[in-house]
């Protein structure tokens, strides 16, 4: 009997070993396009992150990075085949194998970038807040127009003392998992009651049913919604934020120890960006050039 | 084992939120249970016909709708947001409750009159026939041995309430799911994280089983 319950309890545990493992046999079998470039590439997307990457009405991946992969996988001679997936366990299953890249608007951090490898970066946009037009934080005045976390100046500090005197009490949402989730806990977490969304859109939600007085995220990301009728009552207030922990922009996200990978992904980048097409790009989704030198 | 360590804090205190809404989530859904299943005994239709409907759309859709339906869906109209339920309907930690409350009781209604109906009708007979209000005969005959004949199916709604408590993450409530999905976004350690998560599950639907055994052992020697 307890022969029975061992056997069984490590035939579990292997298959369960199994689920997770990388899959390295399909990583190299009928790969190589172009030097460690599996093809097809497969690549994680959000698919909740206007206009980064979103689904259209028929249910088809569509916005700035899906085009933007597609250019890159062509410059690389393999095909990208796209893979919608929750935002909170993307890095994990990352590791664990299951795709090849990530490319959903994610930041380049210190903190990632321990787990993962990151290509150049492609865009960079700062994070702003975003209240009701009614509400009186639109009045203030924070005394600066950006604030860059990575060195901060004594003006700067003011701003964000100020800030947090300005927001004292209120509940603010960011999506969870991001580097803005990171900024309120780290830089308002006493002073507000923060709430977690899984996705930009329902944060966007919230803020109409007015559970939310105020939201941070990505400048870009705010525009899709504040260009919605449903966005016309709200407005950016205070600085934008960048650097320290913001990271250094937007980039792909593969495994470490891919550096064939990883060179075939810069060296398109570059293409892209040396050529323009980075920058069509950029003005077609974002309404402006948000593309990195 | 310093992640684990330094994570612990935060994971209990999204057991504990867990617990809250396991305890309020049935004892509220308890209560409305017991009113379905006499609406459903009813033998007048339009008490009967309602019930019948609420038990049947709350049986046949995903709580994780619901829960959507009422977080997101009745936050849209500007009706609900002046109306007086709105400071309930604006948290999500009550959003959560009413939804787990009104699905749970769905089910345990259904359970409640499969162990109402299971009262043999000699004993409402001899009730009568010791001249009993039906309120009384409901209090003292009926409901007791109901309850004796439904432990075990309530054992397992019970036990299934505490798991379903881990979809309150999707509508940013930090129970002990919100809590594991929140600290493996940043130590990109999910499997440790949700192993204990798991451990801590278990925990609890190790207490809930015990005490339906006791209970049911206690029953039984009363009867």
């Amino acid at each position: 009997m307890k022969k029975w319950i061992a056997a069984l309890a490590l035939a579990g545990v292997t298959a369960l070993a199994g689920c997770g493992q990388n899959d390295q046999a399909g990583q190299t079998a009928g790969t190589n396009a172009a030097g460690g470039v599996p093809n097809p590439l497969r690549v994680a997307t959000e698919g909740a992150y206007p206009p980064y990457n979103m689904v259209d009405a028929s249910g088809d991946l569509v916005g700035f990075e899906i085009d933007m992969m597609k250019d890159v996988c062509k410059r690389m001679g393999t095909e990208c085949q796209f893979v919608a997936q929750a935002w909170d366990g993307m890095i994990p299953a990352l590791q664990a194998g299951r795709f090849d890249a990530i490319v959903a608007g994610m930041s380049i951090t210190d903190e990632r970038a321990q787990a993962v490898d990151f290509s150049a970066g492609y865009t960079t946009t700062p994070a702003y807040l975003v209240s009701a037009n009614a509400n009186p934080l639109q009045q203030e005045d924070f005394g600066v127009e950006k604030v860059d976390l990575t060195e901060i100046t004594p003006e700067e500090q003011a701003a964000i003392d100020k800030l947090r005197a300005a927001l004292k009490g209120k509940v603010m949402g960011v999506q969870t998992a991001t580097i803005h989730a990171n900024f309120a806990e780290q830089y308002l977490g006493d002073v507000v009651t923060l709430r977690r969304y899984d996705t930009q859109e329902n944060l966007a939600l919230d803020m109409q049913t007015g559970r939310i007085e105020v939201g941070l995220a990505d400048a870009v990301t705010w525009n899709a919604f504040l260009q919605r009728p449903e966005g016309k009552d709200f407005s950016f207030f205070g600085p934008g934020f960048d650097g320290g922990l913001f990271g250094r922009g937007q980039g792909i996200a593969i495994a470490k120890n891919r550096p064939d990978l990883l060179a075939a992904l810069n060296k398109a980048l570059a293409e892209m960006k040396a050529d323009g097409s980075m920058k069509n790009l950029s003005v077609q989704w974002f309404g402006f050039d948000t593309a990195m030198p | 084992m310093d992640m684990i360590l330094s994570a612990l804090p935060s994971l209990l205190s999204g057991a504990f939120v867990t617990v809250q809404l396991v305890a309020w989530s049935l004892a509220l859904g308890l209560v409305l249970a017991l009113l379905v299943a006499l609406a459903l005994l009813s033998p007048n239709r339009l008490i009967a016909g309602p019930a019948a409907l609420y038990v049947f759309l709350f049986r046949s859709t995903p709580l994780l709708v619901q829960l959507f339906l009422i977080y997101y869906g009745a936050g849209q109209f500007v009706a609900v947001r002046e109306s007086f339920l709105w400071p309930l309907l604006r948290e999500p930690y009550w959003c959560a409750i009413i939804a787990l409350t009104l699905n749970t009781a769905a089910y345990t209604a259904e359970i409640l009159r499969g162990g109402i109906r299971a009262v043999p009708f000699g004993q409402i007979e001899a009730a009568r026939a010791l001249g009993m209000h039906r309120g009384l005969m409901f209090r003292r005959i009926i409901l007791p041995q109901a309850f004796r004949q439904i432990l075990p199916a309530y054992g397992n709604e019970m036990i299934q309430m505490v798991q379903a408590t881990s979809l309150a993450s999707t509508i940013t409530l930090m129970e002990l799911t919100g809590a594991a999905r929140t600290i493996a976004s940043r130590s990109f350690q999910p499997v440790e994280l949700f192993v204990i998560a798991g451990a801590i599950y278990l925990a609890m639907n190790f207490l809930i089983a015990q005490a339906v055994r006791w209970g049911e052992k206690r029953m039984a020697a009363a009867a």
